[in-house]
């Protein structure tokens, strides 16, 4: 093996080494000092728990994935309308940014107890929260790349009679498009925390409610679990998304990097 | 009138025609009485090749929106081809000094895109495609593209790109070609393989050319026809024929004959900035 060749090796195995060497110094900290589990677990009683509480896990799991996708989708819908209209328009960019970032300072956790009184207790908190702490970045980005158009090139087509719609159509879309994948990454976790959020304030199941119900027993090593189990499926996600962009958009990671 | 008789006078039809422009770019300057350009007069003949030289600010690009139908005069008239002009004219391509290719579009599809937009092309694109892609494809191999057709606009060097782009300018086969320092970025020899190959396109298909440039040797070595253009107000302040005979090879920039040309219009420059400098203080 070439020093180049072992060097690629150890790049591509170090993500996993890093979490085995860390979830190892834990177990390590854990056992030397016999921290008691309901303090702080230690990971293999995670993964007891995860074993013995599978079923009812996963069925959480699944309920705040489900939540989570239909607030996202949510997001999506009216992030990239949302991005189209303030990227296209000045003076709709003038009227609305500003409290679009208003909108995004108020913290989403002041806003789950007004949902809760809107739509009760169950799903509709989970979802609007879910979308309200998502869209953001999606429209931000859409129209960050909408209106970053190089004037030249606006000129070579407005010459040739282009409306703006077709402007819009072969220029601004595509030009947007990796910087809306790259949003789709962040919002997806920002999805996830605010499907968790209003489980634990409001719900009556999902990841967020179990966690609840376990930290109120002290049954840390179970709260543990659903928090691994939400970091997976984030990441999940994320890496679902990153691949999507890659494959889509590769004219805009081009570089030295991945030769 | 009398500047129609001219031009009549001396054979060539009239395709350009300035009359006493004036432009302010928004009506409170127009109110301060502040022109980014003034005065223009300007006959350019049928497949005449102009060059616009000046400094920096001086009106050029603003110059090229007139010309182009993207900017009204505020005062004076503008005829093209024996049409006032009151809108885009798209009938004139355009290319400057940054390429602005599209990333996500290969090279061919970078010079279709012209006809996926002007009219009659854009409504008959999808059913002559076939044919559309092969002229773009002619296009490119006439400028020393062959053989890149396929690759995108970020595997091509800073030289192929702007040749791209003003195959990009030429697809639509306009009437007119507007470069906007379309060289300026680009280093000593690419720049004069470059000027080879666009003498070489307007040889052989005579549109009318509009270069905006700060290089006098490259106005001098392409156009007929040099105005020099003086710095706020914008107005032309010499108009110089180049009587050069053609075709031009690259030596010619090397005869004193031309480089008296370009030492002349040096000075005419240089007069100018001296003037303005006097004036400021």
């Amino acid at each position: 093996m070439t020093p180049a060749q072992r060097r690629r090796q150890i790049e591509r195995w170090s993500p996993i080494i890093a979490a085995a060497g860390m979830l190892l110094l834990w177990q390590l900290v854990c056992s030397v000092f016999s921290i008691a589990d309901y303090i702080f677990p230690s990971p293999w009683q995670i993964g007891l728990a995860m074993a013995e509480f599978f079923r009812p896990i996963m069925e959480a799991a699944w309920k705040t994935f489900w939540v989570t996708m239909v607030g996202f989708g949510l997001s999506i819908v009216v992030g990239v309308l949302l991005g189209f209209l303030i990227g296209s328009s000045r003076l709709m960019y003038a009227a609305l940014y500003p409290l679009l970032v208003a909108f995004n300072a108020v913290p989403k956790a002041a806003i789950v107890p007004i949902l809760i009184v809107w739509f009760g207790i169950g799903v509709g908190p989970g979802i609007l929260t879910a979308f309200l702490i998502s869209f953001f970045p999606i429209t931000v980005n859409i129209a960050t790349g909408l209106a970053t158009l190089e004037p030249e090139l606006e000129d070579v087509l407005r010459v040739l009679g282009a409306k703006r719609w077709d402007v819009l159509v072969k220029v601004g879309l595509p030009r947007s498009m990796p910087y809306f994948y790259g949003s789709l990454k962040i919002a997806i976790t920002l999805a996830f925390v605010g499907t968790v959020l209003a489980e634990m304030t409001a719900g009556d199941s999902g990841i967020g409610y179990l966690m609840q119900t376990a930290g109120s027993q002290q049954r840390l090593p179970l709260a543990f679990a659903g928090l691994v189990v939400i970091g997976v499926m984030a990441m999940a996600m994320y890496e679902l998304f990153s691949y999507i962009e890659k494959h889509t958009t590769a004219w805009a990671h081009r570089g030295s990097q991945g030769e | 009138m009398a500047a129609q008789k001219d031009v009549a006078a001396s054979g060539g039809d009239v395709f350009v025609q300035f009359n006493d422009v004036w432009l302010a770019y928004n009506e409170e300057l127009l109110a301060a009485n502040h022109f980014a350009v003034e005065a223009i007069d300007l006959q350019v003949r049928q497949g005449e090749f102009i060059a616009i030289v000046g400094p920096s600010g001086c009106g050029k690009s603003t110059f090229m929106k007139l010309t182009t139908g993207l900017r009204m005069p505020s005062m004076g008239k503008i005829t093209i081809d024996g049409q006032p002009v009151t809108g885009p004219l798209k009938i004139s391509g355009m290319a400057f000094q940054a390429p602005s290719l599209l990333p996500w579009r290969t090279t061919v599809d970078n010079v279709l895109l012209p006809l996926e937009i002007v009219e009659p092309h854009r409504s008959q694109f999808k059913s002559r495609r076939a044919e559309y892609v092969e002229r773009a494809r002619k296009l490119l191999q006439k400028v020393g593209l062959g053989g890149y057709e396929d690759k995108f606009p970020w595997q091509l060097s800073g030289g192929m790109q702007q040749r791209a782009s003003i195959c990009r300018a030429l697809i639509h086969e306009p009437k007119m070609l507007l470069l906007d320092e379309p060289f300026g970025a680009l280093d000593a020899f690419t720049r004069e393989e470059l000027w080879c190959i666009l003498r070489d396109l307007w040889t052989e298909q005579r549109f009318n050319v509009i270069l905006v440039t700060h290089d006098l040797r490259e106005s001098v070595f392409l156009a007929d026809t040099v105005y020099v253009m003086s710095k706020s107000p914008g107005r032309f302040v010499v108009r110089r024929e180049i009587d050069l005979p053609r075709p031009r090879d690259l030596e010619i920039t090397y005869t004193s004959q031309f480089t008296d040309i370009v030492h002349e219009l040096r000075g005419h420059i240089g007069a100018m900035r001296k003037a303005g400098a006097e004036v400021a203080q």
